[in-house]
């Protein structure tokens, strides 16, 4: 849906007296919304600007973007020339943690175990994504809670630390970055999330809890973001 | 593995079922398409504005339906975290390198190779899960182009996730 808000906000802010180039993911979307300058960028969602970790391409394809400034009128609509696919059907291959504690849950024992991955991405990228609601010491702690739901108990008495799907975009987020550290590269999009969701004992817990909390009863509203729907 | 989904077609690219399910989703309509010209990009302050839903690591988390407003960034901050709530797109990217989606360090390349003037001081972030745009038309996005006008911009980027 961001490539229409994009759009939107191009109109809003031209009208406003400062000129724009939005940058579209989804062209139906671009071509509905009919911004003043847009560049088409045929590259995973979630990754406009095509190719991290490669400043070279990244910056061709903001002169692109910005070329659209030189022209006369608009609206102006240009697809950059190079695509890029995820590859969520090749999810990452490589070796998982072997059991440590047969006393904890497997998903958990598997979480703590990637804990050294983890801070290795953290170092090599100057940062995380991990941390809207749970941070890394708080990870295995709510794989945990998860575990519990996916046995039956009603989510609502699961101790998660926060809203559910704000707790498994945590868990995601750090198993992903850990999965940086694993294939030491920069992954092709959705690669380690197909890891994550097809191969891991966490991403199995979290399906199962989701099937779980679909049956609930308080519902949780909010079910849809708790899995990726390519996932589900 | 379980790739059944995978094996018998249906789902070989997730982004590519992703476009098609938004494909349609209604956008609002402009009668005219305002155009502005800028001046020339080596003299042009540039700001960012992503709908990532960029947020301070630390910030309070709030779900993010229909919330309409933007964030504000100084030209500095790097500590920042998707705050989008849509598990449907890949994290990996950013999380490697966040310039793949906000192209600060870029900007800042650009600058520094007299390609653009300068950096704006304040960027921003909208979210992108808004069904109605209506807020954004009429209250959000005006203020946060008229925060952008106050600081100088000549330029907007608009980066989607």
């Amino acid at each position: 849906m961001c490539t229409r808000v994009v759009g939107t906000l191009a109109h809003v802010i031209e009208a406003a007296g400062l000129a724009t180039v939005a940058l579209s993911l989804v062209r139906p979307q671009i071509e509905r919304s009919r911004p003043p300058r847009a560049l088409h960028c045929e590259f995973p969602l979630g990754r406009p600007l095509g190719r991290p970790g490669d400043p070279a391409f990244q910056r061709r394809v903001l002169e692109a973007a910005f070329a659209l400034l030189e022209r006369p009128a608009g609206p102006v609509l240009e697809d950059f020339p190079e695509t890029i696919s995820d590859e969520a059907d090749q999810p990452l291959a490589c070796p998982l943690p072997p059991r440590f504690d047969p006393a904890t849950p497997a998903a958990v024992d598997e979480a703590r175990a990637l804990r050294p991955a983890w801070e290795r991405a953290r170092e090599a990228g100057g940062g995380t994504q991990v941390g809207r609601v749970v941070d890394a010491d708080g990870i295995p702690d709510a794989v945990a809670a998860f575990v519990r739901i996916a046995a039956g108990l009603p989510w609502t008495e699961a101790d998660l630390p926060g809203d559910p799907a704000a707790v498994a975009m945590d868990i995601r987020g750090y198993y992903e970055e850990a999965a940086l550290a694993l294939a030491d590269h920069v992954l092709a999009a959705r690669a380690a999330e197909s890891w994550l969701y097809r191969t891991t004992e966490t991403g199995a817990i979290l399906k199962a809890a989701m099937a779980e909390m679909a049956q609930a009863s308080p519902a949780y509203e909010r079910i849809f973001y708790l899995v990726p729907m390519s996932q589900q | 593995m379980a790739l059944d989904r995978l094996e018998n077609g249906a789902m070989l690219m997730a982004d590519s079922e992703m476009r098609r399910m938004v494909a349609d989703l209604p956008s609002p309509e402009f009668e005219t398409t305002a155009f502005t010209s800028p001046p020339p990009l080596t003299d042009a302050t540039v700001a960012l504005v992503t709908t990532a839903g960029l947020m301070r690591l630390g910030e309070e988390w709030v779900p993010q339906e229909g919330q309409a407003g933007y964030k504000v960034f100084g030209r500095d901050e790097r500590d920042l975290v998707v705050g989008h709530q849509s598990m449907n797109f890949d994290r990996t990217g950013i999380a490697a390198d966040r310039n793949v989606a906000y192209p600060i360090d870029r900007l800042d390349e650009l600058t520094a190779g007299g390609v653009i003037g300068a950096v704006a001081p304040q960027h921003l972030s909208f979210t992108g899960p808004i069904m109605d745009l209506t807020t954004v038309v009429i209250d959000t996005g005006p203020a946060a182009a008229a925060l952008l006008r106050g600081d100088g911009v000549d330029v907007v980027l608009l980066t989607p996730v």
